[in-house]
């Protein structure tokens, strides 16, 4: 584990991109923001492609570029991996000689061409040639070569897009087992809230060049002081346990510090933690337990804070024992109900699903 | 009896060579150039690299007649070194023949390097390669295309130049004296079997090395 701390400026024609930023370098930090916001730049920056950004990169003990010292180490040197939008993989190879590529050139370890082959199943395509993988195998290869040359930091730029939500939900569990199987930090750009919901542990929220919040994923998904723009999503995520299955009814109940959450049957082992994504329209708010409800989940919460999103409806940040929930209510609702920070209630939500 | 003069197409074959391996070398740098540049002067240097096409071939001749004479600036410094004369030379030939066809292996690399991108150089780079290491390991091999046209194209362009060999090279048998040149010069002494055992080579060449080329994008695209 290292910490990065970028400190960047660079200008293009219509765009700044200013980034000050340092975080810990652990598990994946996701880039979300949307289109323009300047994710990609900021990961050619990293990946030290855009030679006339200014400023400084520093991580952990090894800095990659200062302006100040006119110090700029070129990409080959930075012992990133860097997976782009649009992979582009050497046609002119097969998929293991993509894969040996850059594992050569840092001197990989056999286990660890190993490892990564088996983490993404890339065995049964390694004789193939390029030009007849599907879209997710080239993304998965792409992936691989990057991971094989055993990267300090892991790049990876818009992963799931222009794919079809087939290939995407095949492709997502395989970039999951990067976050488990192995210890490589990740930087994942995204434009698509599901994928960071998934996905990332931390939020770097982007937008017009410039770092608009740094946060857990739980705590940015549910911030309401940011422009409605980027607000990601209007919805929550809880991170829980599977405690046990009903098999009468088919459920399975998960266990997180704010209490028990029902979910229908999923195949998972008791123990295992999961995330679980709630809309913010699902949620419903009552200041007492109701006696009698066909609403299985309810939650003891207490009002954080309460603004508008129209007219008619307003969006109220609920504390669940240290973990942020969102409401979607309306205004007279919430007038009703005398709502204002600080204010216990009781949570209704109607429906919970797993993130994916 | 029909007999083949094997002196002027020898010459051919070795102006060719050694003409197309030097449009190869030179042409590289100059297509990766503009290929990638962003430079507000590759207008100037794309029409300098196309004026062949355009020119008579005997304009060009006498531009280089007259650089590369004793009294020329390339000629004159060259014999001031200490060099042979230039004009009316093989060396002469060789260079005339890399600036007439220039365009033909340029204007392909340069087709072939942009097709190719920035993207895979840019992720060998990340994967660890060098400047030089990812042209020879990633560019080239990607544009071999690019190369194969180039070589093809030059390699033809030159068999099939008259204009400014007849203008630099003179008419010196076993030196100068090209294919081209030979055939010209039969038909001036009225000689017609050897005009025709020379063109029939001649065509019969140019068509295998067009079907050559052909054969191996073919199979180059299926993969």
């Amino acid at each position: 584990m290292s910490e990065a701390t970028i400190l960047l400026a660079l200008r293009r024609a219509g765009f700044a991109l200013e980034v000050d930023l340092s975080l810990e370098l652990e598990g994946i930090v996701g880039v979300y923001g949307p289109s323009g916001a300047g994710k990609t730049t900021l990961l050619r920056c990293l990946a030290g492609l855009e030679r006339d950004a200014t400023g400084s990169i520093a991580i952990g003990p090894s800095t990659w570029q200062d302006s100040a010292t006119g110090q700029f180490l070129p990409p080959h040197r930075r012992g990133i991996g860097y997976v782009a939008q649009e992979p582009s993989l050497f046609e002119h190879r097969t998929v293991h000689g993509n894969l040996e590529y850059g594992w050569r050139r840092r001197g990989g370890d056999h286990d660890t061409f190993e490892q990564i082959v088996a983490l993404l199943a890339l065995a049964p395509l390694l004789k193939r040639r390029i030009t007849g993988l599907s879209g997710g195998e080239r993304r998965r290869v792409a992936v691989g070569r990057a991971l094989v040359a055993r990267p300090q930091l892991l790049l990876l730029d818009e992963p799931t897009a222009n794919l079809d939500m087939r290939t995407r939900a095949e492709l997502l569990p395989y970039l999951e087992r990067i976050h488990d199987e192995t210890d490589v930090p990740v930087l994942l750009v995204s434009h698509v809230v599901d994928d960071i919901a998934r996905l990332a542990d931390r939020v770097v929220l982007l937008d017009e060049g410039r770092v608009a919040a740094v946060g857990s994923l739980e705590d940015i998904l549910t911030r309401v002081d940011l422009s409605p723009a980027l607000a990601p999503g209007a919805e929550s995520v809880i991170t829980a346990q599977v405690a046990d299955h009903d098999e009468a009814y088919h459920l399975t109940r998960l266990t997180f510090s704010g209490g028990d959450v029902w979910v229908p049957r999923e195949p998972f082992a008791t123990g295992s933690v999961v995330r679980v994504r709630v809309a913010a329209r699902d949620v419903s708010l009552t200041l007492e337990r109701p006696a009698a409800t066909s609403i299985l989940n309810l939650l003891d919460a207490s009002v954080q804070a309460i603004v508008d999103v129209n007219a008619a409806q307003v969006l109220v940040r609920l504390d669940v024992a240290g973990t942020p929930l969102l409401a979607r209510v309306t205004r007279r609702s919430a007038h009703a109900l005398g709502l204002e920070p600080g204010t216990p209630v009781v949570a209704q939500v109607k429906s919970v699903a797993l993130a994916g | 009896m029909m007999t083949i003069p094997l002196e002027p197409l020898w010459l051919t074959a070795k102006l060719a060579a050694v003409t197309t391996v030097l449009l190869v070398l030179l042409g590289t740098p100059v297509a990766w150039w503009l290929a990638h540049t962003r430079s507000r002067v590759k207008p100037f240097v794309e029409a300098a690299v196309a004026l062949p096409l355009v020119l008579p071939p005997t304009v060009l001749g006498f531009y280089l007649l007259v650089a590369l004479g004793p009294a020329g600036v390339v000629g004159g410094i060259w014999q001031q070194l200490g060099g042979t004369p230039l004009v009316f030379s093989f060396t002469g030939l060789v260079i005339g023949s890399v600036l007439f066809s220039l365009p033909f292996a340029v204007q392909p690399l340069q087709g072939a390097f942009e097709a190719v991108g920035r993207g895979p150089i840019e992720e060998a780079a990340t994967l660890g390669a060098g400047p030089l290491d990812r042209f020879v390991t990633v560019a080239v091999p990607l544009a071999r295309r690019g190369y194969v046209t180039a070589a093809t194209l030059g390699f033809a362009h030159t068999v099939g130049e008259f204009g400014v060999v007849l203008m630099i090279g003179g008419n010196i048998p076993g030196d100068t004296e090209v294919a081209s040149i030979a055939i010209y010069n039969a038909v001036e002494r009225l000689d017609y079997a050897q005009a025709h055992a020379l063109s029939l080579v001649m065509l019969a060449f140019a068509f295998v090395l067009l079907v050559t080329m052909q054969l191996i994008h073919r199979r180059w695209s299926r993969g």
